[in-house]
């Protein structure tokens, strides 16, 4: 009851999910939209535990009066605005209040706070690509080649460096990304296949 | 909007972008509350953006719906996946913890069967299928040269990945060479990526400099 049902549950449907993708059918593609809803309905529900979780922490940071609990209230009072705001379907159109708090504090700090990836991406370049050996050596002269070739210093130290920036990116780095996706494909069907087979079961907390 | 809402915004924009720019100096206050507001705002952006795009109209408007003025129950059969997702509450019971297990496995199940085909399709045969492009001996162009490369190097990156064999021999040359085409594919995603988020704060530059300081024209 707590443990065989649930795996049937996930052998079950996982069998019935796999089978629908071979049958042309509409009862079949009926079947496949209806899951794929199924799936975005379970997951929204899990939804307000994530909020749940994040006023819990915030709360309890307050209530002990931690270090920066002050940065805490402004996360709340950020969420409840927001969510206050957010009331009517119509909120999402252009223009709302709701929507230029999204264009003008949300987008302009995110955009932010991954541009100054760039200067800290320099320092852990020069860390990781120190020319320690052969394999570094040919990770430095990838980037270096594909960085310049894309400014205009770049061609200005050789007419060939765009060109050979492009075929990097057209050739070795797509082979490359290529063997990397069959790889990463292989592996999430055989590992979908040993959750339905009941073979790994760590999603339960088994081993 | 007008000019003057639209400098308003601008300059609540410019404050968060040169708060978030602080963070280049030291860790500082200025940086800690933009920070706490995006998270509280992000939070609270995504809740209210699923509820209204797909909770609605995936679950409530299924269930019940607007007929000649009249609220009538559709679909009924999509109580089902709420209930399933009301279940998964029963983890925080200590006692009947066991029961949000149903609602989780339905989702692992059908995510797992679906998985099975599509990554199949999606990552192996569509990607082999794009690396067997034609190679034309006569005449021979640089293309065709270019395609029998992919396949040699998709080869080989393919056999560095391949622990059935021991790497020795030739099978040890070929996952040598493919491991040194991984390594220009990483270099060459690393420069992409640089240059990407250098092209990110030009644009952050720009939106200070020339949207909001008018500096620049």
């Amino acid at each position: 009851m707590k443990r065989r049902i649930p795996m049937l549950i996930v052998s079950i449907t996982g069998i019935l999910m796999t089978i629908q993708y071979f049958i042309p059918h509409p009862w079949s593609e009926a079947m496949y939209n209806n899951a794929l809803d199924w799936l975005v309905i379970i997951g929204i529900f899990a939804m307000p535990l994530g909020i749940y979780s994040m006023i819990r922490i915030q709360v309890l940071k307050i209530q002990r009066r931690s270090r920066g609990w002050g940065y805490a209230v402004i996360s709340l009072i950020s969420l409840f605005a927001m969510l206050g705001l957010g009331y009517t379907q119509e909120c999402l159109e252009s223009g709302t209040f709701f929507m230029k708090i999204f264009e003008f504090i949300y987008i302009p700090i995110q955009a932010t706070m991954f541009s100054l990836l760039a200067f800290y991406i320099a320092s852990a370049a020069y860390r990781a690509f120190r020319a320690r050996n052969i394999l570094a050596t040919i990770v430095l002269a990838g980037a270096i080649i594909v960085m310049l070739g894309r400014i205009p210093i770049g061609e200005a130290i050789s007419p060939f460096l765009p060109d050979l920036a492009a075929w990097i990116m057209t050739v070795p780095n797509m082979a490359a990304q290529r063997a990397i996706m069959i790889g990463l494909g292989l592996g999430a069907a055989s590992t979908a296949m040993k959750i339905v087979l009941g073979i790994e079961r760590s999603y339960m907390g088994m081993e | 909007m007008s000019p003057i809402e639209l400098t308003i915004w601008q300059t609540i924009g410019a404050f968060f972008t040169i708060a978030i720019f602080s963070f280049l100096y030291k860790d500082n206050p200025l940086y800690k509350i933009a920070e706490s507001i995006v998270v509280g705002v992000a939070a609270g952006y995504f809740t209210v953006l699923l509820f209204w795009t797909s909770l609605k109209p995936k679950f409530w408007d299924q269930i019940i719906t607007h007929r000649d003025g009249v609220l009538v129950i559709d679909k009924w059969w999509y109580i089902i996946p709420g209930i399933l997702g009301l279940l998964m509450y029963f983890h925080f019971s200590s006692k009947f913890a066991w029961i949000s297990r149903y609602p989780l496995c339905l989702y692992i199940g059908i995510g797992s069967g679906i998985a099975i085909p599509l990554s199949l399709q999606t990552f192996v045969l569509r990607q082999v299928e794009a690396t067997m492009l034609p190679v034309s001996l006569y005449p021979l162009e640089a293309q065709s040269i270019n395609n029998l490369l992919i396949v040699l190097m998709v080869v080989a990156a393919l056999i560095y990945f391949f622990f059935s064999m021991e790497h020795k021999g030739v099978v040890g040359k070929t996952a040598t060479f493919g491991i040194w085409v991984i390594m220009v594919g990483f270099g060459a995603s690393f420069g992409y990526t640089v240059m990407a988020r250098v092209s990110l704060l030009i644009g952050r530059i720009q939106f200070l400099l020339v949207d909001w300081l008018h500096w620049v024209k």
